[in-house]
């Protein structure tokens, strides 16, 4: 069984099936996009995933444990980070608190109240920035970086949990295309090297065909296939949902 | 049946006249984000406006009257406009709340200039011309002057139906209601458009006020009564929703008049007084309310807390010379009364009792983000636990103070529990309902609380009869208390803290569970809230309700702001600054009020991030020069 | 302006006393005045306490141009205690150590008066408390520190029974303001009521919040209790709301009333035309009361303020009087020796001779009943008489019942 598994997912609201019986697998190391045109039904797929919102039927299971319903505290403890579609960070914490902040929470630190938070977990919190490639800006407040650095400093607060999995909705939206790809890159190379199992939903084509080792494509809340990005590339439905029927099947 | 018949045109009546002044307030909220504390005095200077009015256009005419009513909104109208281009406007900068600060000052500022001006008599107005009489339904008489209030609230209603919905100016008001950005992206003026709901909103207060002459005299003690009522409706019915806030009129006006209907009623076996109940009716409703729909009856929730305000600045980490200089500060604060008089000794006490309770305030507001306008609850039901376990079980003094922390955190544990599920105003309002409901039980239970005169003879041991060493006594759990507060703030709970303040959502996905630790900061804060009011009732001899009133919050609330809300030194400072400002005022003038409202005004003008706020971003910008 | 050179205020002051002393030694010129503390709800109850301010002010002048007490002149330094017990011990604690006051008189609401009662028998230092009418402050919890002045609540009830017994009435309202002294008055007035008439019955009972009140409800409801008899303690705006509203739904046709405080000028006044006629009340008819000592009075205080005598102004008017009584008796300003002093003190009034009986440290001070009359289109009292206090306060027996032995 996949780490991560997903089944028979449905989501309707009032009468708009905005999911319909998706389900798919995804496992350790891997990397999977989850795309599709606009109003397919990635957004409400996605918060389904993230047990944001519960869904009609349908399972969705990490490591055995089924995660709907459960609190997002819970699920975070399960070892599943997350990013948000806009970068959420704790803006008037400074970098390095802010992962100070996750770090502890690791831990089961923040029940401390006495002893000062500062340098309880220095070191590490050196070390995930490090790895994040945002060192230099530690002793920033959050609220006064580029957007670019807010994404590392997410990437980072989702890190610090030791996730299995990491959800990310849109990592790369609203960043310049040369952060993009830095970014994308980064996450493909700490999947691979910490096995950890990545989901993401994204616009930007060229970090999905160069980054994801399979892709799903959704058109109005289903399915319509899945692969590697090749595959998809190829795939006529595909072409057809994004480009419009006129491109594959030219007007007789 | 009859009685009830009539009771209920009554509350109709009653309802049309909180419409009136909760409408104007809920419109400067809903595109203003301004909580305007000042809307209560504004309704008071409609009244005294019509009456001088009526006075100078001949109080028996028609036009007298009606005259004046007209004439009477529309200057208060203009009042509120300019309070809004001359003060307001120079303050939409500061952190959210400081404007809550400003129209404080304001109220206090009109208080004085209307006794100035019209005297402390209170003022009866006519009976409206044309409207004098009664008639007659189901053998009752129900005054016409009713029948015609109630038909003023839905007109009114309609007409700001109208105006929001089928003007230009009220799209306008949509719009930067639910997205103030893209319209002034969009090249609408903000600033007239702010000056013109302040305008309207005030004139709708005036009007209020105006049309409640024949009914109430103009006095002077109306104006905090009123916004508070305003503000219960404009809650209960949802924030910003005009439609809300009539529903809400309704019912908290239906709620007193059955109240009063009903009267005594025995209910197994026991009396039920429902007429005591009207002391606090609106904030049994408004907490029933907001338990069930946490966002009021037509509210909507907020779309995203994010990025709204400025952000907090960070906290510093402390230098290695700060334990030194605290403790030289404290040390400097202990001995300093052998210099002084014996008055020094007493405005000390109070000041570290205020501290204590503003920094027990501040890590409300500041690193877990919860306005609470009812935080003397916390401290009056920690006086009245040391008070009752002092006078009725005799306990000593420590064992006394024991129970005020003890009462205050458990009383904060058990109303933090529902407070902590709001957010906002809706928190700030809920906290302000636990407060008057608790301040109407103690105020009424005589054999207990002793009622409205409170507990007399709580004072201090035999061994502490000497000031100096009453004062240590005092200060020795203040100074505790408040460094207790700033290491939990500088802990990791703290960061927590301020981590679910900064983004509950991005919190909770590293595993924070935001309502659990306010929830803990709420009874830490409420406990030492309670442990200054211990210490204030053996400092005064006696507790009475007015340690847990409203004005006792707002004092809170304007020591914790004038000092600056986010950090923990503000509050001590605004605490002392609050304190020997408001001592040395009432003995140089007699319009102490407003020259205290003077100085709070300057103080906002000037130092909008409060004064050790200021005084720090002066030291860092000077640092940074090096 | 050359302040730099102008010595400070105090240090001038002993300057010119000094001066003043070697040049005239042993004229009480030379001495500094004897200071008694005052605090008051200024801004909270001004209707009642302007009036009272003047009234003190009065007594002053008059007691200084006779030359003062014990040879020194008398100097009242008054705070405002903003209506708060905590900030009344504040004040007067500032009195006592800052200004350095002999004493402390004042106070308006009731648990003011006991907050600050407490802290006279805490720190031993006399008390004359001019206003509040709780009973508990002589009584429940009296001490041999604090005095009061003004006949209480009890006192003004037991001076409305007699008026509200002379017809049988069966079935009565009572409305009352919800705090101490609305519940006092209800409940004194019900037990004298019970006493006389055991067949009385309460038919409503009305508790409105002070200042609050939501007088078309609350007409309504008594008047669906068909009342034979309205007992009210409302006052201030409370009273003119329940006046205007009752008036304008009939509900006091054929119903008698009896208001306590509602004679009084401060609560009359604003009335107008309105005044409902016939209420029985108690108050004062500064109009009519001819005795030599109120003409003295109310000549003087229209002489100086053009303005007519309010009650609270023959009450501010008093207690510098009493207290400048009680220094000329203890010839000291001891405080044991003062408290000695006002035990049995008598003095003169604008109302009479009153006296501070020994037993509960209540004055003897009396009101004016009598009803409610129109008068240029103004509200008077008429048919009143004087009721004397010492006639309605409990014997020495029940006293010692009710407060605690010294």
């Amino acid at each position: 069984m996949s780490l991560f598994a997903v089944d028979g997912l449905s989501k309707s609201f009032g009468g708009v099936r905005a999911v319909r019986e998706v389900g798919f697998g995804l496992d350790a190391g891997e990397m999977l996009a989850l795309i599709g045109p606009n109003g397919a039904g990635k957004s409400t797929c996605f918060n389904v995933l993230t047990g944001q919102l519960a869904p009609d039927v349908g399972r969705v299971t990490f490591d055995g444990h089924a995660i709907t319903g459960l609190s997002p505290q819970a699920i975070w403890r399960l070892g599943i980070g997350r990013t948000f579609q806009i970068a959420a960070t704790f803006r008037s914490l400074t970098v390095r608190e802010n992962v100070e902040t996750a770090l502890l929470s690791r831990a089961g630190g923040l029940r401390g109240f006495w002893r000062p938070a500062a340098g309880r977990v220095g070191a590490q919190a050196g070390a995930l920035l490090a790895r994040v490639g945002i060192a230099g800006l530690s002793a920033r407040v959050c609220g006064t970086l580029a957007y670019g650095d807010l994404k590392r400093v997410e990437l980072a607060l989702a890190l610090a949990g030791q996730p299995r999995l990491l959800l990310m909705d849109e990592p790369t939206a609203g960043m310049a295309p040369a952060e993009r790809r830095a970014l994308m890159a980064l996450v493909a190379s700490l999947a691979r090297a910490e096995k950890i199992a990545v989901l993401f939903t994204e616009h930007d084509m060229e970090a999905v065909f160069s980054h994801a080792d399979r892709v799903i494509v959704l058109d109005r809340g289903a399915k319509i296939a899945e692969g590697p990005p090749a595959a998809i590339r190829a795939d006529a439905r595909v072409r057809a949902v994004y480009l419009g029927k006129d491109a594959v099947e030219p007007r007789r | 049946m009859a009685n009830f018949v009539v009771q209920f045109l009554n509350g109709l009546a009653g309802a049309s006249s909180l419409f009136l002044v909760a409408a104007g307030l809920s419109l400067i909220f809903g595109v203003s984000r301004i909580v305007n504390f000042a809307h209560g005095s504004l309704y008071m200077l409609g009244m005294y406006l019509a009456w001088s009015l009526t006075e100078a256009f001949g109080r028996g005419s028609a036009f007298g009257f009606w005259g004046a009513v007209v004439v009477a909104a529309l200057g208060v109208g203009l009042a509120g406009a300019a309070i809004e281009v001359l003060v307001l406007r120079r303050i939409y900068r500061a952190p959210e709340m400081f404007q809550l600060l400003a129209t404080f000052a304001l109220v206090l500022v009109l208080k004085d200039a209307a006794l100035r001006f019209w005297g402390a008599e209170d003022l009866l107005g006519p009976r409206a011309p044309g409207l004098r009489g009664a008639v007659d339904v189901l053998g009752l008489r129900v005054p016409e002057y009713d029948l015609f209030l109630t038909a003023v609230g839905p007109a009114v209603l309609f007409l700001l139906w109208l105006l929001v919905n089928r003007t230009r100016f009220g799209t306008l008001l949509r719009a930067s209601s639910e997205n103030r950005d893209m319209v002034s992206a969009l090249g609408v003026d903000q600033a007239k458009l702010f000056t013109a709901v302040f305008f309207l909103g005030s004139l709708l207060a005036g009007l209020g006020g105006a049309l409640q002459l024949p009914r109430e005299p103009a006095q002077l003690a109306i104006d905090l009564p009123i916004i508070a009522d305003a503000f219960v409706v404009v809650v209960v019915g949802g924030m910003g929703s005009i439609g809300g806030a009539f529903v809400a009129a309704l019912l908290i006006a239906e709620a007193k008049a059955m109240c009063i209907a009903l009267g005594d009623v025995e209910i197994l076996g026991a009396v039920v007084s429902f007429s005591k109940l009207t002391l606090a009716v609106e904030f049994v409703v408004m907490a029933v309310v907001l338990v069930l729909r946490p966002w009021g009856l037509a509210g909507r929730p907020p779309v995203s807390v994010e990025g709204q305000g400025a952000a907090a600045p960070p906290l510093a980490p402390p230098g290695m010379l700060f334990w030194p200089t605290a403790g030289l500060a404290l040390m400097a604060v202990a001995f300093a009364p052998l210099g002084g008089d014996g008055y020094a000794l007493v405005l000390l006490i109070d000041i570290s009792v205020f501290a204590l309770f503003a920094v027990s305030l501040h890590v409300l507001m500041g690193p877990a983000g919860l306005v609470s306008f009812g935080h003397a609850a916390y401290f009056g039901l920690g006086a009245y636990s040391a008070a009752l376990v002092f006078l009725k079980l005799g306990w000593p003094f420590p064992a006394a103070l024991a129970a005020a922390f003890a009462g205050g955190g458990v009383f904060a544990l058990l109303f933090g529990w529902f407070c902590v599920r709001l957010s906002g105003v809706y928190l700030a309002m809920l906290t302000l309902a636990f407060a008057q409901i608790a301040w109407s039980v103690v105020h009424q239970w005589d054999e207990f609380t002793g009622g409205s005169n409170g507990l007399i003879g709580v004072w201090p041991p035999e061994a502490l009869k000497d000031r100096t060493l009453f004062f240590w006594a005092v200060l020795a759990p203040c100074a505790a208390g408040i460094g207790l507060m700033w290491r939990v703030v500088h802990a990791p709970f703290g960061l927590a803290l301020r981590a679910a303040r900064d983004n509950e959502l991005r919190a909770a996905a590293i595993g924070i569970d935001a309502r659990k630790i306010r929830w803990i900061a709420f009874a830490a804060a409420g406990a030492l809230a309670g442990l200054a009011g211990g210490l204030f009732a053996f400092s005064k001899g006696s507790v009475s309700p007015e340690a847990m009133g409203v004005a006792r919050s707002v004092d809170g609330l304007v020591m914790v702001l004038l000092g600056g809300v986010n950090t923990l030194a503000g509050a001590v400072a605004g605490a002392a600054g609050f304190t020997l400002l408001q001592d040395e005022l009432a003995r140089s003038t007699d319009y102490w009020r407003a020259a205290l409202g003077a100085t709070i005004l300057a103080l906002v003008l000037a130092f909008p991030e409060g004064i050790v706020g200021a005084f720090k971003r002066g030291g860092r910008r000077a640092g940074s020069v090096r | 302006m050359s302040n730099a050179n102008m010595p400070k205020l105090p240090a001038r002051r002993a300057l010119i006393a000094a001066i003043a002393a070697f040049a005239l030694p042993g004229v009480a010129l030379a001495q500094e005045p004897i200071k008694i503390g005052e605090m008051n709800s200024y801004k909270i109850f001004a209707a009642f306490l302007e009036p009272y301010k003047k009234g003190m002010e009065l007594a002053v002048d008059e007691i200084n141009a006779a030359g003062g007490v014990l040879g020194r002149k008398i100097e009242i330094v008054s705070r405002d205690d903003n209506g708060q017990p905590a900030d009344a011990v504040r004040v007067a604690e500032e009195l006592l150590t800052r200004e350095k006051a002999a004493f402390l008189i004042g106070t308006f609401p009731s648990n003011v008066g006991l907050a600050v009662a407490s802290f006279a028998k805490e720190r031993k230092v006399l008390f004359i408390a001019a206003e509040p009418l709780t009973d508990k402050i002589v009584w429940d919890q009296g001490n041999r520190y604090t005095f009061r002045l003004r006949a209480s609540t009890y006192m003004q009830t037991a001076m409305l029974v007699p008026e509200a017994t002379k017809r049988p009435h069966k079935r009565w309202a009572i409305v009352y303001p919800n705090y101490e002294y609305g519940q006092a008055a209800t409940a004194a007035f019900k037990q004298l009521i019970k006493q006389k008439q055991p067949d009385a019955e309460f038919v409503v009972e009305q508790a409105t919040p002070l200042g609050r009140i939501e007088a078309g409800p609350v007409a309504d409801a008594i008047a669906a209790a068909r009342p034979d008899a309205i007992f009210s303690s409302l006052f201030g705006a409370d009273l003119a709301k329940f006046v205007r509203e009752g008036t304008t739904r009939g509900i006091f046709k054929g119903v008698d009333v009896f208001n306590l405080l509602g004679g009084e000028p401060e609560y009359l006044d604003p009335l107008k035309d309105e005044a409902p006629q016939g209420w029985v009340v108690t108050g004062y008819p500064w109009q009519d009361i001819a005795t030599p000592e109120h003409a003295k009075f109310r000549n003087a205080y229209q002489a100086k303020f053009h303005d007519y005598p309010r009650l609270g102004s023959v009450v501010g008017y008093s207690v510098v009087h009493s207290a400048a009584a009680a220094i000329r008796k203890a010839g000291s300003l001891d405080s044991e020796k003062l408290v000695a002093a006002m035990k049995g003190l008598m003095h003169s009034t604008p109302f009479g001779n009153i006296t501070y009986r020994p037993q509960d440290n209540q004055s003897t001070m009396g009101a004016y009943v009598g009803k409610i009359g129109l008068r240029d289109g103004k509200g008077v009292m008429v048919d009143w008489h004087y009721a004397d206090g010492a006639a309605y306060l409990p014997s020495d027996a029940e006293v010692a019942k009710i407060r605690p032995a010294e």
